[in-house]
C-alpha cells in the first residue's frame, strides 16, 4: 500500500462533470506532474457532494479544505501555493452561505427562549451515566456542604424558605410534609421518589430519570437526612425500563464514590437506595396505594389519615416526592434558598416542566417560571396551532386536570390560579386542542382511561366513573338529552367529595371543567344531534358534491366497504348505509368532493 | 473509583473531572447524541451505528461520540450535537442514518454547518 502526504478530492457525480471536472481533474495531475509531487498527494475522484451548483468541487485532505467552481485554470494555483506552500488559496473557498451565526442560538429558540431550567439544569447536557460529568456540572455539592454545615432541621428550613411545591401535582408544600416526618418519633423513616408517572401525555419525570439520575438520588439523600431516614426506595414503573436502566447505574457509581451508602463523605449518616419497579398502575401514583405495592401488596390506596408522614412504608414515618420535587432539592441547597425563591410567584416559586403536546407547533419538554401566561406557553414557546387552525382549549394536569378556554389563556400559571379556573397544574401535562378537537370526546377519552385505572375499591370511583362514561357516550352518540347535563353534573360532584383517593376525586374534572367552559358544545350534541367538530362518528355524514365530484373514481379504490358508485366520469354517490365513516374518501379525493356535515 | 470521604476530595474530583470535560473539549470533536427513550425510539441507535462507521470509514480518530438525555425537543428526535474543538455546539434535528455521512463530512470535517437540518446552536462551554 501506497502512503500519500495528503489527498485531493475532485468531484465526479453526474452535475460536476457536466460542469467540466474531468479536465479540471487532468489538469490537477498535469500541474502535480509539474511540481514533481504526484507521488506526494493522491488524486481521488469523488461521487457527488450533493452541492452540485458550486461545483467542480475539489477538497484537500489532511486539512479538509473545501474549493468551489474550480476551472482548469485554478489548478495549478492550487497545487502551488496550497500543496507546495501550504497556502490554502483563499479566493476560492465557498462563500458560506452557512455562517456561523446564522444558526439560531437556544436560546433564541422559540421552544427555548423563555425557559428557565432548575430542573432539567443537566438534561441533554451530559452524560446520564457518568458520575464524573455530574460532579463536573457541580453535581453532590449540594450534598456536601449540607453534611459539612448543616442540621437536618436547617435542611427543612431552607426549602421551606425557597417555598419549594409539591411537583407531582397537588402543590404541598414540601417543607412543611418534611417537618411532620422529622419530627415524628420513630427508629426507621423511609424516603420514597414517586417516579410512578402515569398521566397521559406527561413525560417529564422519565426524562429527569433517564437524563439526569444522579440529581434525582441527590435529592432523595438530601432528603433522607433532613427527615432522618438512612433507607430509600425509587418507585419507577416497570414501562420505564431506560429509567430503571440508569437509575441503577448511578447507584452503582454513588456508591463507590462514597456518596451513598454507609458514612457518606465520612459523615457518619447512611443511606441504602433500592428500585421498585412498579407494574405500572395510575393508582399507585398516589402515594398510599405506592407504599402498599411496595409492601408487596395490591396497589391499593387506604384512607387518610394517617398521612405516610407519620404512618408510612411498613407503618414508619415516610416521605413520598415526586421526580421533580427531588430533582430541585439539590439545586436549592447548593445555590442557596433565596437564589430559587427568586424565581417564581409569591405562593409558587420556582420552575415548572411541561409536557406540551398536542395541535401546537413546537411540541416537547419546556422548563418554565411560575407565572408565565397559559398564552405565552401554547403561543411564544409552542409557536401556537397549526396553520389555520383556530384555537379551542388547553388541557392541564392530564386525566385529573381540566380544560381552559381562550378566555383564560392569560391566566398565570401556578398552584392557585390553575385550581380557581377549574383545572389543575398536575404532573405537568399540557396538551393544546384546536378547533378539530370535540370538548365531549376528550373528556370522554380520560374518563376513558381512569375507568380503566380505578383499582375498585371504592364505590364512587369504581361505579361512578363507570355511570359518567356511559352518560358522555350516550351523548356522542347523539341520543343524549338535556336532563344528561344535570345529572353528569351531580354525580360528578357527588363522586368528587366521596372517593377515597385522588384519583377518583379528581377523576370527573374533565367533564366539569368542559361543561363550565364548553357547555354549548355539550347542547349542540344533544339539542342539534351535531359535533361541530366533527370527531363523534355518529352525528356527521359525508356527502359527495355532485358539482365537484369529476368521477375519477379514486374513492371507490380507497372505499374499505365499497359504499361508493358511480360511472366513470359521472359523478359519484355514497351510499351511508355502508359507509364506516373512515374518511379514506375524504383523504384521497384530489378535488376535495367528499364533505363532511 | 476510591472512595471520597470528605467534602475536599469530592471538590478535588470535580475539579479533575470538569479538567478533563475541558481537555476533551478543547482537544476533540464531539458528537453527542439525545439517548433518552424518544430518541431511541426515534432510532438513535441506527445513527449512532452509522456515525460510528462512517468515522471508521472516514479514519477519523479525534472525534469522541457521546450520549445525552432528553433535551426537550422530543418531536425533533433523532437529536445529535456536533461540536467542532472549541467551536460552539450545533444541534441537528429528525436525524437519520443516511444524514450521517453528510453531517460528519460537512460539519466535522470541513466545518461547514448543514443549515437544513440544524436546529439550534448552545454557546461553547
Amino acid at each position: 500500500m501506497t502512503f500519500y502526504r495528503g489527498h485531493l478530492l475532485v468531484c465526479g457525480g453526474e452535475g460536476c462533470t457536466s460542469s467540466g471536472c474531468n479536465e479540471v481533474h487532468g489538469a490537477f495531475r498535469e500541474a502535480m506532474r509539474k511540481k514533481k509531487i504526484e507521488d506526494e498527494i493522491k488524486i481521488v475522484q469523488t461521487g457527488c457532494h450533493g452541492y452540485c451548483e458550486k461545483g467542480p468541487l475539489v477538497v484537500v485532505y489532511p486539512e479538509g479544505v473545501m474549493y468551489n467552481r474550480v476551472g482548469v485554470k485554478d489548478a495549478s494555483e492550487i497545487v502551488n501555493e496550497h500543496l507546495v506552500k501550504g497556502k490554502p488559496v483563499t479566493r476560492l473557498f465557498l462563500t458560506d452561505p452557512i455562517s456561523v451565526d446564522q444558526v439560531p442560538k437556544y436560546e433564541e429558540l422559540d421552544l427555548f427562549r423563555k425557559q428557565h431550567r432548575i430542573a432539567l439544569r443537566n438534561c441533554g447536557m451530559m452524560d446520564p451515566d457518568s458520575v464524573n460529568e455530574y460532579i463536573a456540572r457541580g453535581g453532590y455539592s449540594g450534598l456536601a456542604k449540607m453534611l459539612d454545615t448543616m442540621q437536618p432541621a436547617e435542611v427543612v428550613n431552607e426549602i421551606k424558605e425557597s417555598g419549594l411545591r409539591g411537583r407531582g401535582g397537588g402543590g404541598f408544600p414540601t417543607a412543611t410534609k418534611w417537618e411532620f416526618c422529622s419530627k415524628a418519633k420513630s427508629n426507621k423513616k423511609y424516603i420514597i421518589c414517586n417516579a410512578d408517572e402515569g398521566d397521559p401525555g406527561a413525560f417529564m419525570d422519565r426524562s429527569l430519570l433517564e437524563g439526569d439520575p444522579h440529581s434525582v438520588l441527590e435529592g432523595m439523600i438530601i432528603a433522607g437526612y433532613a427527615i432522618g431516614a438512612d433507607e430509600g426506595y425509587l418507585y419507577i414503573r416497570a414501562e420505564y425500563p431506560l429509567a430503571i436502566k440508569r437509575i441503577r447505574n448511578a447507584i452503582n457509581q454513588a456508591k463507590e464514590l462514597g456518596l451513598l451508602g454507609e458514612n457518606i463523605l465520612g459523615s457518619g449518616f447512611n443511606m441504602e437506595l433500592k428500585i421498585k419497579e412498579g407494574a405500572g398502575a395510575f393508582v399507585c401514583g398516589e402515594e398510599t396505594a405506592l407504599i402498599a405495592s411496595i409492601e408487596g401488596e395490591r396497589g391499593v390506596p387506604r384512607s387518610r389519615p394517617p398521612f405516610p408522614a407519620i404512618k408510612g412504608l411498613f407503618g414508619k414515618p415516610t416521605i413520598i416526592n415526586n421526580v421533580e420535587t427531588l430533582a430541585n432539592i439539590p439545586y436549592i441547597i447548593d445555590q442557596g434558598a433565596q437564589t430559587f425563591a427568586s424565581v417564581g410567584t409569591d405562593k409558587s416559586k420556582g420552575t415548572k416542566v411541561f409536557a406540551l403536546t398536542g395541535k401546537v407547533k413546537n411540541s416537547g419538554l419546556v422548563e418554565v417560571p411560575m407565572g408565565i401566561s397559559v398564552r405565552e406557553i401554547v403561543y411564544e414557546i409552542g409557536g401556537g396551532t397549526f396553520e389555520g387552525k383556530k384555537f379551542k382549549a388547553v388541557q392541564t394536569g392530564g386525566p385529573s386536570g381540566g380544560c381552559l378556554p381562550e378566555s383564560k389563556l392569560d391566566l398565570p400559571i401556578d398552584y392557585d390560579s390553575l385550581a380557581s379556573a377549574g383545572t389543575i397544574m398536575g404532573s405537568g401535562g399540557l396538551v393544546v386542542m384546536d378547533e378539530d378537537s370535540c370538548m365531549i370526546d376528550v373528556a370522554k377519552y380520560f374518563l376513558t382511561f381512569t375507568r380503566k385505572e380505578s383499582c375498585g375499591k371504592c364505590t364512587p370511583c369504581r361505579e361512578g366513573t363507570m355511570r359518567l362514561l356511559e352518560m358522555l357516550e350516550k351523548i356522542t352518540a347523539g341520543e343524549g338529552e338535556m336532563a344528561d347535563l344535570d345529572r353528569l353534573e351531580r354525580l360528578a360532584k357527588t363522586i368528587k367529595t366521596s372517593a377515597l383517593c385522588g384519583l377518583g376525586q379528581t377523576a370527573p374534572n374533565p367533564i366539569l371543567s368542559t361543561l363550565q367552559y364548553f357547555r354549548k358544545e355539550y347542547e349542540t350534541h344533544i339539542k342539534d344531534k351535531k359535533c361541530p367538530a366533527g370527531v363523534c362518528q355518529a352525528l356527521f355524514f359525508y356527502r359527495i358534491d355532485d358539482h365537484i365530484c369529476v368521477g375519477c373514481g379514486v374513492c371507490i379504490k380507497a372505499c374499505p366497504t365499497d359504499a361508493i358508485e358511480g360511472e366513470r366520469k359521472q359523478a359519484h354517490h355514497l351510499d351511508m348505509e355502508k359507509c364506516i365513516k373512515c374518511g379514506g374518501c375524504v383523504d384521497a379525493c384530489p378535488f376535495h368532493a367528499v364533505i363532511k356535515e | 473509583m476510591k472512595k471520597l470521604t470528605n467534602k475536599d476530595e469530592l471538590q478535588a474530583l470535580r475539579q479533575q473531572a470538569q479538567q478533563e470535560i475541558a481537555e476533551r473539549n478543547q482537544n476533540k470533536n464531539r458528537i453527542i447524541v439525545g439517548m433518552g427513550t424518544c430518541g431511541i425510539a426515534a432510532g438513535a441507535q441506527d445513527v449512532v451505528n452509522e456515525i460510528l462507521k462512517e468515522l471508521q470509514r472516514r479514519h477519523i480518530t479525534n472525534v469522541e461520540v457521546v450520549r445525552t438525555g432528553c433535551i426537550g425537543m422530543c418531536e425533533r428526535e433523532v437529536l445529535i450535537d456536533v461540536v467542532r474543538a472549541g467551536e460552539d455546539r450545533v444541534t441537528y434535528g429528525q436525524v437519520v442514518p443516511r444524514d450521517i455521512p453528510r453531517i460528519i463530512g460537512e460539519h466535522i470535517v470541513n466545518g461547514r454547518i448543514v443549515e437544513d437540518m440544524v436546529v439550534g446552536r448552545l454557546t461553547a462551554v
